[in-house]
């Protein structure tokens, strides 16, 4: 065949295995599943007063943070 | 189990956006994304009104209704997440939403949207709590730590409430009484449905 035919058909092969390379999976990721809020984590700076994995310690920091952080009346004893 | 809910106090607001820098700040959140904003109706007129506006973590999340993957989930805690690695950046959520909560971020090429951004309630994502894959795509995970959500803590004027839903209500309700107005809550309705018998609870 002559040059410029192989070379059609190098440039062609070459684009095919190029865009092979780049091509991803195309299959859909089913959603994760999450771990609960109140069985803690690997963070160092977890505010104190409660227990990681107790659930019923956990809400009871929620609600007393909330309280004290959030609602003034609570501190103060001006009408 | 404690349902997480916000209330942006609109009398108490002052339009200072420390929740939307505190927002930013904590959860490293991505150009083109403001996870919590604020928004000032008749601004510069006196008697301007500021409500500070996320994600209200509906109890019928219309994102969560519309999505096509579903890649939106509700935790014990009534906090509403999303899987960043399932969606697929369609927009529907973002349509969807009353609150326009779900959002995209802007660097995208050649005007792509990448995955949608929105707030999390500081409850991170569906990574292990306070890894690093956690905090890189979701931003920081506090009630893993025990805390409430940045933007509620930091707020001047404690205008932003959040956390357990009875305890916010009831804050909001002592200062309520305390004042005698502004019993509305604007976005209440809309987030967690009207009581039954369309009766306003005092």
């Amino acid at each position: 065949m002559a040059l410029q035919t192989w070379r059609v058909v190098g440039l062609v092969a070459l684009g095919l295995v190029v865009g092979a390379c780049g091509e991803k999976p195309q299959e859909g990721k089913a959603r994760k599943s999450d771990v609960s809020a109140y069985q803690g984590g690997g963070s160092s700076d977890v505010a104190p007063g409660w227990k990681s994995g107790d659930a019923a310690s956990w809400e009871a920091q929620m609600k007393s943070r909330a309280q004290y952080g959030q609602n003034e009346y609570t501190r103060s004893s001006a009408p | 189990m404690a349902r997480m809910k916000f209330i942006c106090d609109a009398e108490r607001c002052i339009e200072c956006n420390g929740c939307v820098t505190a927002c930013k700040a904590e959860n490293d959140v991505p150009w083109g994304v403001n996870r919590r904003r604020v928004v000032t109706l008749d601004d510069g007129v006196p008697g301007e009104k500021s409500i500070s506006v996320a994600c209200m973590h509906c109890s019928d999340a219309p994102c969560m209704a519309v999505c096509p993957v579903d890649c939106f989930y509700r935790t014990d805690e009534g906090v509403v997440l999303h899987d960043k690695d399932t969606c697929i950046g369609c927009g529907y959520c973002s349509y969807a939403c009353p609150f326009g909560a779900p959002q995209f971020p802007s660097n995208g090429t050649f005007g792509m949207r990448g995955k949608m951004d929105k707030c999390t309630f500081c409850a991170g994502g569906p990574e292990a709590n306070g890894s690093a894959a956690e905090n890189e795509k979701y931003g920081r995970n506090r009630l893993a730590e025990g805390k409430l959500p940045a933007c509620a803590e930091m707020c001047s004027t404690k205008a932003l409430l959040g956390g357990d839903g009875d305890v916010v209500a009831d804050i909001f309700r002592n200062r309520v009484m305390m004042r005698g107005k502004g019993s509305e809550v604007w976005g209440w309705g809309t987030a967690y449905g009207k009581p039954a018998g369309g009766e306003v609870k005092r």
